[in-house]
């Protein structure tokens, strides 16, 4: 190593300032290494962060009322264009229209909006898609890993399907699957209910108000998506489960029978103890994904009706796109980052994700 | 892990267990059933491009439509959208993106991955969760900053091509200078030629971008598919750093101490050791970043006016529910089995790397 470095052997440079090059000498190489890196994230990834965050105490984006917009200082032939004028200091403004759901506000954004109610919907939307993904892909998990069972390769290479296809392709095709006039889910239906003599239905999915269960503030499309995201995540599931299935010992499961356990005792106190160290990072990491899961809302039911199936992120994109308003849109996503700390810091926690490698 | 399917498989035989006829019957059933479920959408979208009807919307259930024939893949190679656009050119500008943004991700990133997984240094820990932080904050709340920057840049056109073709040629330089020596001593592995050719293409795809003609006087960065790319990498590079470290982690070390005492340099153990082990690693995140910018929908569709910049995935939002308007269905599908195919067989090529990749997490835990 030493004969590398030429300034090293000589020892004039070496004797007053030792301690320092020792330190320099260790800290060089990571240093060199990291360095492409964090100046590209200082400038493309913190540095908008940061003016994220300024962004959010401003009135950032296009002002209705008094006509003008913050956006573009650059006129044609290089002039400042007659509606512009520099973002202005709101304080807390923006963070107090979305979490107080200050009625001005609301009815810039159509009407439909209701802060609390979308933070409850989001989580509700990822725990209920999570839970289902867990349960199902344990369970299809352990029947393909039922010794003897026919076909066991041809189904393994049928269900990973759901994962190879792009999320937005999955999100456009279910969304005319469960079209009220031509798509597929309500002809099926009709396919099975019409040999009873029973009208065909026309069920309107994405736009039906009422709330198919009296009792359970959801509307119909909630059901439509969850049966989209479903058919969509389970099979990441099963995938982690069959290699954590595959490491238990199968002796374990001969002493039980032997001692005289049945099949669901088997199942409860082996295999879903034993599954557990791989299915809760799994569990995190779709918790993380669904929360933010933009694809599926913003191409199934678009936030409908009435804004009641927005999740955060959708909001925080109509904000910008629909809407135009930079600085609330910002403190959305400050609020957005908030939330998800807590979920990142026990999925770390739980993960031990950057923990070292070698201690 | 070898050692634990020798044993079960001894085990399996060892036991015989066999199912008994009914339950056999009911585990196909229910196989078969989830099977269907599965296909169903699949089957739906494949039987729906190849109808020749023509229809504008399907009015009834067959799994293979009377008369199937390939027509409305060829009008969607033509014509997809409303927009005079090709195929292949809305085919190109997703290429451009997502090849772009993947192998910068992957250029940059790698060798911090290395640094992470390997030295330990101080602000390691910190730093380590701030990329790992941003990995997890969805990249939809960062639009209103990246769009508001992007759009304040603003230069005259000839400005940029001169800077466009600089960079092309710093980058090719630099490609040479890390890729040529290892050649030329001979001990160069598929990492290194793959390192290399992502270089290569970025660096011509730069000078490519700075000797096209200019479509407007004043170039807007955030009004460009090169915009577009900046804004991706702000969430695909510490992606592409946290899912290196992740294989890089489980590379052992003992290979690299061994040159060491050898009295290789640090750089000829990152270059000639490390680089040829995680050629894996390099391509499932490669193609992990791709499949993102090849389907990336809202930065591109907040950002770019211009139809000639639109993306595939654009076009798809375009196909699809209130907007289809009167494109028929035949056509969105064909138009997204198109889009879907690459990166589907890639992925079944590449499965074994990428499921290995996605439950690290449950290995190391």
């Amino acid at each position: 190593m030493a004969t590398t470095n030429p300034e090293l052997a000589s020892p004039t440079a070496r004797a007053p300032r030792s301690a320092l090059y020792e330190g320099w000498k260790q800290l060089r190489t990571p240093i060199v290494y990291l360095l492409p890196a964090l100046v590209i994230m200082m400038v493309v990834t913190f540095y908008p962060l940061a003016f994220q965050v300024w962004m959010s105490f401003t009135d950032y984006g296009v002002i209705k009322e008094e006509g003008k917009q913050t956006l573009n200082p650059f006129g044609p032939g290089g002039t400042t264009p007659p509606n512009y004028r520099p973002a202005q200091f709101v304080g807390f403004k923006n963070y107090l229209d979305i979490i107080t759901n200050n009625p001005q506000f609301v009815a810039r954004l159509g009407g439909n909006f209701d802060f609390w109610r979308l933070l409850a919907f989001n989580l509700w939307w990822t725990f209920s898609n999570v839970g289902f993904h867990v349960a199902l892909g344990i369970i299809i998990a352990v029947l393909l890993n039922v010794e003897g069972l026919w076909g066991r390769k041809i189904y393994r290479a049928i269900y990973i399907l759901p994962m190879v296809l792009p999320n937005i392709v999955v999100a456009t095709v279910w969304r005319n699957m469960f079209d009220d006039q031509y798509g597929s889910i309500n002809q099926l239906i009709n396919l099975f209910i019409t040999p009873f003599g029973l009208d065909p239905v026309q069920i309107r999915w994405f736009n039906q108000i009422q709330d198919p269960i009296p009792g359970i503030g959801l509307p119909l499309s909630y059901y439509a998506m969850l049966i989209a995201n479903i058919w969509l995540g389970w099979p990441f599931m099963t995938i982690v489960a069959t290699g954590a299935l595959q490491s238990i010992p199968k002796e374990m499961y001969e002493a039980a029978s032997i001692d005289g356990a049945t099949g669901m005792q088997q199942f409860w106190r082996i295999t879903l103890p034993l599954l557990r160290p791989a299915m809760v990072p799994a569990a995190m990491v779709g918790i993380v994904t669904t929360f933010n899961l933009f694809h599926v809302i913003y191409f199934m039911s678009g936030g409908g009706p009435l804004g009641r199936t927005e999740i955060m992120v959708t909001q925080a994109f109509k904000l910008i796109n629909v809407n135009q308003l930079y600085g609330v849109a910002a403190a959305f996503s400050v609020i957005i980052a908030l939330v998800l700390i807590p979920i990142f810091l026990i999925t770390n926690k739980i993960s031990r994700a950057t923990e070292s490698y070698d201690v | 892990m070898s050692s634990v399917t020798a044993q079960r498989r001894s085990g399996s035989t060892a036991a015989g267990r066999r199912l008994k006829w009914w339950q056999q019957l009911v585990l196909q059933a229910i196989c078969l059933f989830i099977a269907a479920t599965v296909l169903f959408p699949v089957l739906w979208i494949v039987s729906m491009s190849l109808d020749p009807r023509n229809i504008s919307r399907p009015t009834e259930l067959n799994l293979i439509p009377p008369g199937a024939s390939l027509q409305a893949y060829v009008q969607v190679l033509d014509r997809p959208t409303a927009n005079p656009v090709t195929f292949a050119e809305l085919a190109f500008n997703s290429l451009r993106l997502a090849g772009g943004v993947s192998a910068f991700a992957l250029l940059i990133g790698v060798s911090a991955a290395y640094a992470f997984s390997r030295f330990k240094f101080p602000g390691r820990q910190f730093m380590m969760i701030a990329v790992l932080a941003i990995t997890v904050l969805p990249s939809v709340a960062t639009i209103a900053p990246l769009f508001a920057l992007l759009n304040s840049i603003r230069i005259s056109s000839a400005i940029m091509s001169i800077v466009l073709i600089l960079a092309g040629l710093m980058l090719l330089g630099l490609t040479l200078f890390a890729v040529v020596p290892a050649i030329r001593i001979g001990s160069a592995g598929p990492g290194n030629y793959f390192f290399g050719a992502v270089g290569l293409v970025i660096s011509l795809g730069l000078i490519y971008g700075g000797l096209a003609p200019a479509r407007s006087e004043v170039f807007v960065l955030r009004n460009s598919l090169l915009g577009v790319g900046i804004a991706m990498v702000s969430g695909a590079l510490p992606f592409a750093i946290w899912n290196l470290k992740g294989y890089l982690d489980t590379i052992p070390k003992e290979l690299e101490e061994a040159a060491i005492i050898d009295g290789a340099s640090p750089n000829q153990v990152f270059f000639q050791i490390v680089l040829p082990l995680a050629t894996p690693a390099l391509a499932v995140t490669g193609f992990l970043g791709f499949t993102g910018g090849w389907t990336e929908f809202f930065l591109s569709w907040q950002f770019l006016t211009d139809p000639k910049d639109f993306t595939l995935a654009m076009s798809l939002y375009n196909m699809t529910g209130q907007y289809a308007g009167q494109i028929p269905w035949s056509r969105f599908a064909a138009f997204s089995i198109l889009l879907s195919l690459p990166v589907a067989i890639v992925y079944l090529l590449l499965q074994r790397y990428i499921i290995g990749g996605l439950t690290l997490g449950g290995v190391k835990g």
